[in-house]
């Protein structure tokens, strides 16, 4: 069934379809549709889960914490400032091991308040050991839910399903809602490996399912934890590209972690994660026509990092160029510093130009996108970790302003 | 009228087992094993940090059946109440209807920390039972206030002259206002009604709340064979009212103590030694006023 609907519609029924049992979320602008939704579908029966409206991000990731360590399917769903007030129970749902499925509608995080777009708020969650994945377009996002839970669970980790706010949690568009049956077919319940009555939270030892609980804790357990924790995110590619494909085979649709557009023969690339993708591949289009050898690398999969299919797809080129919508005072762009890992074993080295834009809802337009990619032809890899696009003032006042690197 | 000697039949199962790190002298173990005792072993226990978590997990399980180990769900501090709501609802959506959840928090992760949750929890009516066991102070990090701490009380955060100046917070009025359908108060000296109040409980349906007193033996500074005596002088003063509150009105006061001076109390611990006799009539002018309203709110309540 085709549906006019918007990237929180396209996030709740996603969420329906997956069927979990506990549905638990906070408001928050411009996530809230996403918990409105739900409540609709819980109030029409179609959503056959509990669902609670609860009290604070905290609680809601406590709540979740709670049902999964209990062994049922869970959804929650937030932004910003609330997913910075689950900051504590998003370590705790990794280290535990709980299979919970969030999305997460990137708001940034405050201060200044903003209510718009900015992906700063779910990067600066990275080290949590959340996987993380960017989402286009609605159609992308109603799909990534479904797929996450058949990687989360087949893992034993929690994932993140990141939208742009505003840019896609508003805008609504021509979207296919997959049909109930056979979403069924593609995931099927969820199955917990251990009796109703106990709890999985503390049983660290996974690799070695006939453990028991262990009856002591010791320094021991929680290194082991850790080497046990950081092997599954190695596990975590494969799962993608298994749920991916077997999505493929029902749906007809695929989204790879790392994609190529244009890519084949380009010199130059510009790397891009989430709405401003879209915008990217226009650009592209039109520099193509005028004979620039320009392509296209989409980063869906952020957490754990793609870092060998980067590789893949970045070594070799003349330069690469990452357009992005967050920023570490001190840093620069998260996608940036990444890249600029994933391409430091490179023999050959491989010049990575660091443009921040779009911060705080600013549209990351065409044309920024084109002097982004025509500064990166034409000049020289600059020093500076940050290619300011876009800055709303113009500013020469001290020896910093006068080195940085603006373009407006 | 006392109905603190309500006879119980002895349950033999022990499910608090040896050996414990506890502090000796610690009141905590003598709550838990009264509580467990009165539940049985068909329960999940949901242990923030805490004394509770360090005594019943390092280095060794000590929440047991027979062989067995009671399962016990590990939260972040402030969330013991929520988790224990979310797993409650996992376990029945799994049919299991029999086990019971039981949050056991510290007065730091229920007064303080925990408090959003909890009230929220209380609010939902969840079906879980809540347990605070209050020793008046951060326990486990080394006797600093929180706001359960009394009125005057030294701890390593609110020492002499600046001891405590702000009054215990009053936990049983909050909880009794989310209008839960039971809520109760119990401490370690009084171990029929303990298990006795735990065993009504049990057979309630919806949120219910435990207050169990537990002295603590490094925060008070008393020595460590007055434990008990302490948790009875806390009764025996009026400081500490043993009681029930049903729907949030119903109040049954357990026990009408005969109201010695709080100065008894004061004697055997160490954390008020430094009141002066005018702080002291302070402090018992406050358990007067206090013992007066709690009767005239018992009064009102079961007029009906």
């Amino acid at each position: 069934m085709n549906k006019v609907i918007t990237g929180n519609e396209a996030a709740a029924y996603g969420a329906l379809l997956s069927r979990p049992a506990v549905v638990c979320a906070y408001p928050i602008t411009p996530q809230s549709r996403v918990v409105e939704l739900m409540a609709e579908f819980h109030s029409q029966g179609l959503l056959k889960g509990k669902f609670i409206n609860v009290e604070s991000e905290m609680d809601a990731i406590g709540y979740v914490i709670g049902a999964s360590s209990g062994g049922v399917r869970v959804f929650t769903a937030t932004g910003s400032q609330g997913l910075a007030w689950m900051h504590e129970g998003l370590h705790w749902a990794a280290g535990a091991r709980l299979p919970i499925v969030m999305v997460n509608v990137n708001r940034p995080i405050a201060a200044p308040w903003n209510l718009t777009s900015d992906q700063s708020d779910s990067l600066s969650q990275r080290d949590t050991g959340w996987m993380q994945f960017y989402c286009e377009n609605n159609q992308e996002v109603i799909d990534t839910v479904i797929q996450t839970y058949r990687v989360s669970e087949s893992i034993g980790l929690p994932a993140m399903v990141c939208l742009d706010g505003v840019y896609l949690s508003y805008v609504a568009e021509s979207t296919e809602i997959p049909d109930q049956a056979m979403v069924d077919r593609y995931l099927p319940p969820y199955e917990p490996d251990f009796p109703a009555g106990k709890v999985t939270a503390n049983r660290y030892k996974l690799w070695d399912k006939s453990a028991p609980e262990p009856d002591s804790y010791s320094t021991d357990e929680f290194f082991e934890s850790r080497y046990v924790l950081h092997k599954l995110q190695s596990q975590c590619l494969d799962a993608v590209l298994r749920a991916n494909d077997e999505y493929k085979e029902i749906f007809g649709r695929a989204y790879l972690p790392v994609e190529e557009y244009k890519a084949d023969d380009a010199d130059v690339v510009v790397v891009c994660s989430g709405s401003a993708v879209g915008t990217c591949r226009h650009v592209i289009n039109i520099l193509r026509e005028q004979g620039h050898k320009v392509g296209l690398v989409k980063l869906k999969m952020f957490r754990p990092f793609p870092k060998e299919l980067v590789r893949k797809a970045l070594a070799g080129r003349k330069k690469v160029a990452v357009i992005e919508r967050d920023m570490i005072p001190g840093q620069g762009g998260v996608f940036c510093q990444e890249i600029k890992w994933a391409l430091s074993a490179e023999q050959r080295a491989v010049p990575v130009y660091g443009f921040v834009s779009g911060l705080g809802g600013h549209d990351i337009t065409a044309k920024l996108v084109e002097k982004a990619i025509l500064f990166t032809l034409q000049e020289e890899p600059p020093e500076q970790d940050v290619i300011w696009l876009g800055l709303p003032e113009k500013r020469e006042s001290d020896e910093y302003d006068k080195r940085s690197i603006k373009i407006y | 009228m006392n109905t603190i000697n309500a006879p119980l039949k002895y349950i033999n199962e022990e499910y608090v087992q040896p050996p414990h790190t506890a502090c000796p002298g610690c009141g905590m173990p003598l709550a838990m094993r009264g509580l467990l005792k009165a539940l049985g072993s068909k329960v999940i226990l949901v242990i923030p940090p805490g004394c509770g978590s360090i005594i019943g997990s390092y280095p060794k399980r000590i929440f047991r059946d027979k062989g067995e180990n009671i399962p016990v769900l590990s939260t972040p501090l402030g969330s013991a109440a929520i988790c224990a709501g979310g797993l409650k609802t996992a376990l029945v959506i799994r049919g299991d209807t029999e086990t019971e959840v039981v949050a056991c928090v510290g007065d730091g992760g229920t007064y303080d920390i925990g408090f959003g949750g909890l009230s929220a929890i209380a609010e939902r009516n969840e079906d879980i039972i809540y347990v605070c066991y209050d020793n008046e102070l951060y326990g486990n990090t080394g006797a600093q206030r929180s706001s359960a701490t009394p009125w005057g009380a030294r701890t390593v955060t609110t020492i002499p002259p600046v001891a405590k100046m702000e009054n215990k917070k009053d936990i049983i009025s909050i909880m009794a206002a989310h209008g839960i359908p039971y809520l109760a108060t119990a401490t370690i000296a009084y171990p029929d009604d303990l298990m006795r109040k735990v065993r009504k409980a049990k057979d309630i349906t919806g949120f219910r709340f435990l207050l169990i007193l537990t002295p603590c033996v490094t925060g008070w500074l008393y020595r460590s064979e007055f434990t008990v005596e302490a948790s009875r002088l806390a009764v025996e003063t009026r400081i500490f009212p043993l009681l029930e509150i049903e729907n949030g009105t119903h109040i049954t006061i357990n026990k009408q103590p005969e109201g010695i001076p709080v100065e008894e109390y004061f004697k055997i611990q160490g954390r008020y030694r430094h009141l002066t006799s005018e702080e002291i009539a302070e402090f018992q002018g406050k358990v007067d006023e206090g013992w007066k309203r709690l009767q005239w709110s018992a009064s009102y309540g079961n007029q009906a």
